[in-house]
This record gives C-alpha cells, structure tokens and sequence, in this order.
C-alpha cells in the first residue's frame, strides 16, 4: 500500500517535472569531470578530452555521409538503385585509417598509465582499509588512526529532514592530507572488494582483501575533495563517502600533532585501569554506535531484520552477562565483521555499555574496558 | 514418394517428451541440491529423485535413438549431425576443465607468488602475510604460516608425489587409449572378438583407474590429512581431479553401454557413430588427465 | 522400417498436433522459435519493471520507494534476466525460426535437443525468480557476482549458481545445434560465402557460446564449492585470490557481450540492403570483421578490471587489445553506410530501427573506445558512465535490433502485415525516449556518480530526473510493442511472399505464413536464384 501510494506520488511528480522546465533550472547539470587538483588528474582529464574530441570528429564524418545518404538517396525521390557492393581499395583503407588514429590515441595513453603506476619515492604513506562499510585510515610514519564513515543523518536519507549541502558525501573523520607532498596510498580490504575514489584526484584503486594495491598522489591545492565507495561492497555500498580535507603541510602537522596528543591521553587513561562510569561510556558509545554499528542495526536499534537483526530489545543485548556480546563484536558473525582490530577496548566497552541501555534497554549494565581486554 | 525416405531427404522426429522431462528433472536436481545445502530436512531426496528422472530420461531418450537407428531411420546425414553435436560438445567440456586448469595456473603464477612478495607486491607479503613462504604445492596457506595450532584449514603432512599410483593411473588410463583403438580397427576389420575384447578391456582399465583413485583420495584424506579445506593446493587437487573422475566414470558408464550395445550386434564397420562417440569422449578423459598429471601431480 | 519411415514422411505434411502437447512436445524448429520469442517478451518486461523499479528509486535523491538491499536485488536481477532471459533467447528464437528457412534446410539438425534447449529456460528462470520470495533476499552483488561479496552473500546465491548451470546447459545445447544445421544442413549451392550474414554471425556467436559458456559454468562452480565445501579459490587466506574470479568470469563475460551483439549484426545486414534495394556492401569483409570481432574477444577481458591492480604490462595488453576491436567493429559500421550510399532507400519500421541501430550503436562504440583507454578508464570505471555505454550497445544495439527483426519478419512468421503506422510510432517513442533515458547517464557518470548506488548526492539530481522520466517513457511505449504483435499475430492485411520489395533469400521465396515444415526437399533453381543464391546465367534453366 506504501508502495502504491508512493509509485502514485511519483507520477504526480513526473507530470509536473514534464510540463515545466523550470524545474530543472534549480539543479546543478555538470557534464563533464570535476576540476582535477593533481597533475595526474589534469594528465588523465585531457587525455580524456583528446579520446573524446577524435570520437566526435569521425562520428561527425561518419554520421554526415549517413544523413546525407538518407536525404538525397530515397525511393520517393525516383533515384535508382546503384549496385556496387565491393571495393577493395575503400576496405583496406577505412581499416589502415582507424588503425592509424588509434595509436595516436595509444601513445599519451601509455605515458599516462606508466607515470601513474610508479609509486616510488613517495614522502608519507597511508595504509587504507575498507570495510563495509567504512574506510579505515593509517597514517603509517605519524602512527595515526582513523575510521571515517558517512555521517549524514538517516531522517535525511528517508525524507524526514532536509538534504544538507554534502548530502551522502559526508563523513564524521575526513581524512587530513598535506598538499605538495608526494603520498603513497596501501589499500587493503577486511571482508569484500571495495574501491577507493576521489574523482579531483584521477584516482581509483580496488580494495581487494588479502591483497595490498598502492597508489599515488600529489595535491596542489588546499580544500576539501569528495569521493565514494566505487565497487558494489553490499546493501549499502551507496553510503560509504570519502573525504579528504587537504591542508597546507604546517597546518597538517599541527593536526597530526593533536591526534597524536589525543591518543596518548587516552591510552594512558586506560593503562591506569581507570573504572569509567555509565554515563562516560554511555556518551562515548553512542558516538561509536552511530559510526560503525547503525548502518545495519539502525539508530533506533531496529535493524533491517532478517538481515541485521535488532539489538532493542534482543536477548543477546539484554542479558546481565556481556560476554557473548563482547565475543560477537570482537569476532564477528556471518555479515558482521569483526571489530578487534578497528576499535579498541574502551571504544568496544562503551558501545556494548550504550547498546545495554540506549532505547528500551535500560539494563543498567556497565562493561569495563577491562572485561573486553579479558575476553580478547 | 520415395523424396522423404532417410536416403535422401533429412529424418525430422516426431514430438517428444523426453525433453520436458529432463527439464524437470534438472529443475528437482537444482531445487532439492540449493535446499539441502540450506539444510532443508529431506531435500537430498528431491535432489536423488531428479537424479532418478534423469537416468529414465537418458534411457527412453537414447532409447529411442538407438531404436531409429536400428530401424534405419538414419543416413549419412543424420549421422554427420550426430558427430558435429558430440564434437562440439566435447569441445565445451574442454572448456569447462580450461577455467579449473586456468585457475591452477593463475594461482602459480601470479597469486600464490605475490601473496608471497613477488613482483609489485612487497607491500601485500610485508603488511598482511609476513610469515607466509610462497612455495609449490603449497602446504600451508598464507593465514597460518605462524599460528598452525588455532589454523582454520586442514594442514596436509604432505602432497600426492606423481611417481607411485598416479604414474601407475597414468600408464592404466593410456593403455585404455590404445585398448579402445584396437578394438575400434577390430570393428573396421569385421573382427568380432577383437572389437568386443578391446571394449571390454577398455572398460575394466577404466574402472581399475576409478577404483585407484578412489584409494589414493582415501589415503590422502585419512593419512595425508589433505583436503578441500587445505588451502588452495587442496581445491585445485580435488577439484581437478574430481570432476575428471566424474568424467571417466561416465565415460565408462557409455563404454558399458556401447559394450552391450556391440554384444547385440548394433554397429557395423560402416555405422557405429555410439561407438565413436563413446572413443572420441574417452580419449578427451585421457587427454586431460595428461594435463592433470604434468600439472598437478608432476611440475 | 517403411511404416516408420511413412509417419515421419506423412508429419512434414500434417497440420502441427493441437493443444498444449503441440508446444511442449514439439521438434519443429518455427514453433521452438516462437516459444523463444515469446518467453523472451515475457522476460523482457519482466526485466523491464525491474529497471523502472531502479529508476523510481533513483527519480530524486533520498530512499523513497525500496530499501538499499532490495535495490542491489533489482539492479542484479534486472541484469540476469535481460541478459539471459531477453536478450539470448530472443536471438536464439530468431535463429531457430530464419536459420534452416536462410539455408534451405527442413529443421535444425537435432530437433529433439532443440526442444530440451528451450524447455530448459522456464524451469531455470522460475528457479531465479523464486530467489526474490526467499530469506536474505534475491542475489545483490550484481550480476557479475564478484566474490568474496558473493561467497558471503544470502542463499539465494546458490539457487543462482543451479539456475546459471540450467541456463548454460541450455545455450551449450542451442549453440551446438545451430553450428550443425549450418555446417551439415545447408542446400547444395548454399555455400559458406553465400550464406546470408545472420547465419554467419550466429555460426561465429554459436562457437562463442559453446566456448565461453563452459567457463562461466566452472567459476560459479568455485564460488558454490568456496561457499559450502571449504574450498579457497578466492580466499587470500587459503593461497587463491578474489580477482581470479574476475579473471574467469571475463573471459567467459567478454565473449558473452560479443554473444549479445554479433547476431544484431547479422539482422541489420539482412535489413539495411533490403530497404535500400542495393546488396550489401563488402560481404566478405563482413565475415572476416565478426570472426576478427570473435577472435579479439577473447584476449581483451581484462579490460573490465582496470583498476583491480594488474601490473602495468598486464594493463598495456588489455588496452591495446581492445582498442583492436575498434578496427573489425569500424569496417561494419562503414560498410553499413556503405550499402545506403546511392541506394534507393524506403523507411519501414524495420528500416528506422536499423538506422537508429547504426547511429546509436556507434555512439555505444565510442564510448567503449573512451572506456578502453586505461589511464581513463580509472575515472569511467563502475560509474554511469560504463552503464550508458553498455546500455547504448545492448538497448539502441541489441534490443532495437531484435525489434527491427520483428517487424521485419512478422509477416513471414504471421502471414499478416503489421499495422505501419502503429510500427512508426513505437519506433519514434523508443528512440527518442531511449535517449532521454541514457544519453544524461553520461554526464552523471563523468561528473562522478557510481553505478549500483540507491541514492546519490544532489548534484546528481537533475539528470537522474531526466534519466527517469526517459526510463518510464521508454518502459510504456513497449506495451505498444506488445499490442501491434498480439494484433498482427491474429490477422491483419495478408502479407505476399517476398513481403518487402528489395527482399533476398530464401526464407522470401516460401509463402507468408510459412508452412509448418519448409524445405523438406532442398529448393530448386528457381527458389535459389529468386533468393540471389546462383550466378542469373543459371538462373534461365
């Protein structure tokens, strides 16, 4: 019934967008490639152009003498038929032409993909992983983590609210990367194939697990470039966003330096055992929850069952003893991955501790960073 | 009216419903199969039943095949349409072995070496599998390299070597080829024994083949501790070797038919395409295994 | 024997059996052609609906109508069954209907085996189209089922696994028979280079098929032993690789797409010299350009993998080799405007469809072109970009092409003319709709969108809308499709012999409806020379 009423407000909406252009007229129509920001990007973008410019110069002749030949060679206008059917001088020649013009194409497209395959020499490297559905940052010199995932609220995706500006190409982590610094990207995946891309970079690379891919780039210019998920990773391969907020190298190492703070603070925190109240856990874990666990099991803790059950209400959640639970994030099951390697144990304590009391769960259970520290 | 008699005009048969009853037998084998994996109580019996349509079907199918040639039915013709149909067949059966044997060489030459830090892929063996040593057949796959007591794949104390029963099989399964042969020159000779002698030989080494087989798997299983979870090694071996046993024993199972088919008088030094068939389809069993041998079991 | 012999003689002449029995019993090569045609309309609007559930969705940005998982079921299940539901069997029924009438033979060569290859598709789509009612849901990974997404996927995966065994099993068994009814069956005087090129190309997609086929078969194989019996072909843990299934699945997926071209080929060179009453340009070349097409096709398939990390070598071959294929593909196109030049040209339906197929296949070719240019392709790769392309060549290619061979042969199958003017109109609301439809994806794809997404950001808004409204409009217009058929099928002004003025073959010079059995003795000189078949020398005696 929802269906058919929607499939109805959808042809409402067909007739009007139909009968007026104006509507049109609101939306952005780009056509061709966003503005490249790297040398290899502008490479790729005229190569792309040149493709595109030899495409459309043999579609304009072929095309002509077609239309030509449909105007002035019809039945009505009385002409007769001519009954040639073979030349072996036009044949040799409209095969020797095509082959030319190919290579001519072959040639920039060579130096192309050489220049951009030579990872070499670069000046820091990231090692990236992909999950479903998120993407995992490792600056590996600077031993600095991040996970970014889409941070674009639900209410916007189902109607309920307004589209913001970056609708779907926003994350809670972007990736800070300097300019003018010759980065080496290691993409690796934890369970399907993912691909990683930021189209103003001219760069896309496969996520395969068990494999690593490398990758390279130079940014000139400061700003923030957009990018998705590019390789079908599942149900919801659509919401996995990448953001790269590229600043100038001073800039970048001060952000490297508060990231670096942060974490010390934090694993020192946890080395002294400290005992972490409801509320602290609570508050840190809602946080986790909607980074990495609300993508299936929903903000509302619904799920989208059968696939990704529940957790409102869920025996395995509600229990007094949290170990199953502790168990089943650190190892996963069937398409729940496993978070042992991407949270630590304060972060896996707290979403436990959030999940245990957030909706209708009001437990009042408190897991310790110590018991998720026990069970691993 | 003599213009449509098999001599000179093309026989086209009549409606038949050995067809739609393949298509449901194939239908019950594919349903009952995806459900029994799904652990649906009983589903192997709809699987089995499919199995058992099928097997009548082939019977009245051929049956009627063989009835219409006996009955001469057919001419040159016909018969030419017969063996481009088990030519081309045959032809995509080599097609279907070329993926497995495709993946055999794909995994030694490109993924087992860059699992292992070949080529561009130092940064693969250096960050994902430090512990792992790209060597062939490859005994312990790369996630166990350093933590053989929690593995997740059944590590093989050792491969099948090639010099013992699988040369042995190697020499049985080629005499099988020269076996098949004498008896086909048998035929064209109008010699009666040597052609039904050379069939029966042919058919008795193929089961001999069967039956070693079906030893070494057991001894590789139970004693080798090799299986279809030991890593990739395993999935080639068993696979390739398996669906290649799944191939000799129907062409033994065909042999065993055109040997009965010969002991009732059916072929003639002029008409005897069941029986070329039935070669044609062996010496394709035995080319592959030529293959199978080099490459899994020799090199 | 003789009594025998006169049943099976008295058969040619009888009126086909009646009833249900006529169809599922039946070795008669016109009605397993029609069963095909038929069931692959069916499939075709079925597959239909499944795409303009996939543009309602994606008409403005947000989740309005299905959820992510579901979409993913449509956008796979869409793909497997306009592949192997519309496109394959309809060409296949064209084969069976106009291959033995083309070469003056009684029936295809093995007549019961034809029946078990059509009788095999309803069994093996039921089986797929069951998968949507099942838990987990249909098959979501696409139709190119890329493992490890596939190997963890529901298990709807596996009945898709069984059903693409049932398919395979199916065109293997279709493909052999067209080879030997063209090989063994062909009248004395029909030679190889006097073939009609639809045989041509079908003898060049049969052996595609029966080579290719085989392969698919054996990757899924893998992926239902990786998925229930330990195996690790795709597992890196276990030594394999996930691109090892790319690797098999393109080299049976290249060839697959050529599959689904090369017999539009044969039909557009039966129509274009028809309606410009001028015989085709450079038959020969011709030939030699699809069996080039054919033998390219199978060393090029990496050229869909891009970015997977091959090594550069690697990429350099694919890019070469597949740039290669614009050279074969090219002298078509140019031999098809060719055969227009200075002809004498009239505009039937199945004339527009094929100079619409020409136009818009070539820009299908182009973007192909863009996409094999490697460096590039990293940018095209899995956006919008790469569905418009290939929806170019299979929608305006192959789907335009079966339409134009529809109406082309209608007559000779019905006995009755198609209504004209309905024909024209369908045609005009499909190619213009078509491109309503397509034409904007290769905007949204270089601007950055990626296919098999649910929803997009708003800067894709605008031509998504387009994109939509073009799908519904396109969508609808089949539906007349469906009626002109249904009422050509049960009469309409009576269709002569020859149907069209400039019509050579054979297949022409046997009486509209054709009889059940045709050629049951091979054609005379008459026949053979009114089908352009002997030197007008011979033709007199």
């Amino acid at each position: 019934m929802m269906l058919s009423a929607s499939f109805r407000q959808l042809a409402v909406w067909m007739g009007v967008i139909a009968l007026s252009p104006a509507v049109y007229a609101q939306t952005e129509y780009a056509v061709n490639f966003q503005t490249p920001v790297t040398e290899t990007a502008q490479q790729v973008y005229q190569l792309h152009m040149l493709i595109f410019w030899i495409c459309v110069a043999i579609g304009a002749v072929v095309f002509s003498v077609m239309l030509i030949s449909i105007v002035l060679h019809r039945k009505s206008k009385g002409v007769q038929p001519a009954q040639f059917h073979e030349s072996t001088t036009v044949e040799i020649l409209w095969t020797l032409v095509p082959f030319a013009i190919l290579i001519s194409m072959a040639i920039p497209a060579t130096k192309t993909l050489i220049a951009m395959a030579d990872t070499a020499n670069s000046d820091m490297s990231i090692k990236i992983t992909a999950s479903q559905f998120k993407w995992q940052y490792d600056y590996l010199n600077e031993e600095v983590s991040l996970i970014s995932a889409l941070a674009t609220p639900r209410e916007q995706i189902f109607e309920a609210a307004d589209k913001s500006e970056h609708y779907l190409l926003e994350v809670d982590n972007p990736v800070v990367l300097p300019t003018n610094t010759r980065i080496r990207f290691l993409l690796t995946a934890a369970d399907v194939i993912h691909a990683w891309w930021v189209p103003a970079l001219g760069l896309k690379k496969d996520a395969v697990p068990g494999f690593i891919n490398e990758m390279w780039t130079k940014i000139d210019q400061p700003g923030i470039y957009r990018g998705q998920c590019a390789e079908l990773c599942g149900a919801n391969h659509g919401f996995m966003p990448i953001v790269l907020d590229v600043r100038s190298p001073e800039d970048y190492q001060s952000w490297v330096a508060e990231r670096q703070a942060a974490k010390a603070a934090e694993l020192a925190a946890l080395a002294a055992n400290k005992e972490w109240s409801l509320d602290e856990l609570n508050q840190r874990g809602e946080k986790i929850f909607l980074a990495n666990c609300a993508v299936c099991h929903q903000a509302t803790g619904q799920g989208m069952p059968p696939a990704f059950p529940a957790l409102n209400g869920s025996p395995m959640v509600t229990q007094q003893e949290p170990i199953a639970q502790i168990e089943q994030v650190l190892k996963g099951k069937n398409a729940m991955p496993s978070f042992a390697a991407s949270l630590n144990d304060l972060d896996i304590a707290a979403v436990i501790t959030y999940t245990k009391n957030a909706w209708d769960n009001h437990t009042g259970t408190v897991v310790q960073p110590s018991a998720v520290a026990a069970a691993r | 009216m003599s213009a449509h008699a098999p001599a000179d005009g093309y026989y086209v048969p009549h409606g038949s419903y050995w067809p739609i009853i393949g298509s449901i037998a194939l239908f019950l084998i594919a349903i009952g199969f995806a459900n029994y994996l799904h652990d649906l109580a009983n589903a192997q019996y709809i699987a089995l039943l499919g199995v058992a349509l099928l097997l009548v079907m082939i019977v009245g199918w051929f049956g009627s095949v063989i009835h219409e040639s006996t009955h001469g039915f057919y001419n040159t013709q016909v018969d030419k349409s017969f063996r481009w149909g088990m030519g081309w067949f045959i032809f995509s059966e080599v097609m279907f072995f070329a993926a497995f044997f495709g993946a055999l060489f794909y995994v030694r030459t490109f993924s087992v070496p860059w699992l292992g830090g070949a080529g561009d892929e130092v940064s693969t063996q250096a960050m994902l599998w430090p512990y792992f040593d790209a060597v062939w057949p490859l005994v312990y796959p790369p996630s166990d390299a350093h933590t053989l007591s929690q593995t997740a794949f059944d590590i093989p104390k050792a491969t099948v070597p090639a010099w013992g029963l699988p040369a042995l099989n190697t020499a049985i399964l080629l005499s099988s080829g020269v076996t098949i042969t004498w008896s086909h020159w048998g035929l064209l000779d109008k010699n009666r024994l040597q052609f039904i002698a050379g069939l029966f030989a042919t058919v008795a080494l193929g089961i001999l083949f069967l039956s070693i087989q079906a030893y070494e798997y057991g001894h590789a299983i139970h004693e080798l501790n090799l299986t279809l979870n030991s890593g990739v090694y395993g999935s080639l071996f068993y696979m390739l070797t398996g669906f290649h046993g799944l191939h000799v024993t129907l062409g033994a199972l065909i042999l065993t038919v055109v040997f009965f088919r010969a002991l009732f008088g059916h072929f003639s030094e002029h008409q005897h395409f069941a029986f070329e068939a039935a070669a044609w389809y062996w010496h394709f069993v035995d080319v592959v295994w030529l293959g199978l041998f080099i490459f899994v079991y020799w090199l | 024997m003789s009594h025998a012999t006169t049943a099976s003689h008295d058969d040619l002449h009888a009126a086909p059996p009646r009833g249900l029995s006529r169809w599922l019993f039946t070795t008669n090569h016109k009605d397993i052609g029609t069963l095909y045609l038929l069931f692959s309309l069916l499939m075709f609007l079925v597959g239909g609906t499944m795409a303009l559930v996939v543009r309602a969705e994606l008409f403005q940005p947000g989740l309005q109508f299905v959820d992510p998982l579901f979409f993913n079921q449509m956008t796979t299940m869409h793909a497997l069954i306009m592949i192997f539901g519309a496109v394959m069997p309809a060409f296949t029924g064209l084969a069976n209907w106009l291959i033995p009438m083309m070469i003056g033979a009684p029936d295809m060569a093995l007549p019961r085996m034809n029946n078990w290859s059509f009788w095999i598709l309803p069994f093996a789509f039921t089986l797929l189209l069951s998968t949507l009612f099942m838990e987990g849901g249909a098959p979501a990974g696409g139709w190119t089922m890329y493992a490890p997404l596939s190997v963890q996927g529901p298990p709807s995966i596996d009945f898709l696994i069984l059903a693409i065994h049932m398919m395979g099993i199916s065109s293997i068994m279709g493909a052999i028979n067209v080879i030997a009814t063209i090989l063994n069956l062909r009248a004395p005087g029909v030679t190889l280079m006097k073939m009609p090129l639809f045989v041509w190309t079908w003898l060049i997609t049969a052996y595609l098929l029966i080579a290719v086929m085989p392969v698919l078969a054996g990757v899924v194989t893998m992926t239902l032993t990786d998925r229930h019996f330990g195996t690790s072909f795709f597992d890196a843990a276990g030594g394999g690789d996930p691109i090892l299934f790319q690797h098999i699945f393109w080299f049976f997926g290249h060839p697959e797409v050529y599959i689904l071209i090369l017999p539009a080929f044969g039909i557009i060179s039966q129509i274009i010299p028809t309606f410009a009453r001028k015989p085709l340009f450079g038959y020969s070349s011709m030939v030699y350009a699809t069996a080039s097409i054919a033998f390219l096709s199978f060393i090029v398939w990496a050229h869909h993998m891009f970015t997977v990390g091959m090594p550069v070598a690697g990429q350099l071959f694919f890019m070469y080799s597949t740039m290669l294929i614009a050279v074969p593909t090219g002298v078509k196109v140019f031999n098809w405007v060719a055969t227009m030049w200075r002809g004498a040209m009239t505009f039937e339906t199945p004339m527009l469809f094929a100079i619409a197929f020409v136009f818009l296949f070539t820009i299908g070719g182009f973007s192909g072109l863009m996409l094999a240019i490697a460096p590039a392709d990293y940018q095209y790769h899995d956006t919008y970009f790469v569905v418009a392309h290939f929806h170019y060549v299979l929608v305006p290619g192959a789907v335009f092409s079966i339409m134009a061979a529809a109406y082309f042969w209608l007559p000779k199958w019905t006995g009755h003319q198609y209504n004209e003017t309905l024909g024209k109109i369908h045609f005009w609301l499909s190619a213009i709709s078509v491109n309503i439809t397509f034409f904007p994806q290769h905007f949204l794809g270089l601007a950055g969108m990626p296919r098999r997404i649910p929803d997009y950001s708003l800067q894709f808004a605008g031509f998504n809308e387009i994109s939509s409204v073009g799908a519904f409009l396109f969508g609808l217009s089949q539906l007349l499709f469906v009626y002109i058929v249904i009422k050509t099928i049960r009469g309409g002004e009576p269709a002569t012999a020859q149907v069209w003025e400039g019509a050579r073959g054979l297949e022409w010079t046997v009486p509209s409806p054709a009889p059940y059995h045709t050629f049951a003795t091979a054609p005379d000189n008459k026949a053979m020379s009114a089908a352009g078949m002997l030197p007008a020398a011979e033709a007199g005696h």
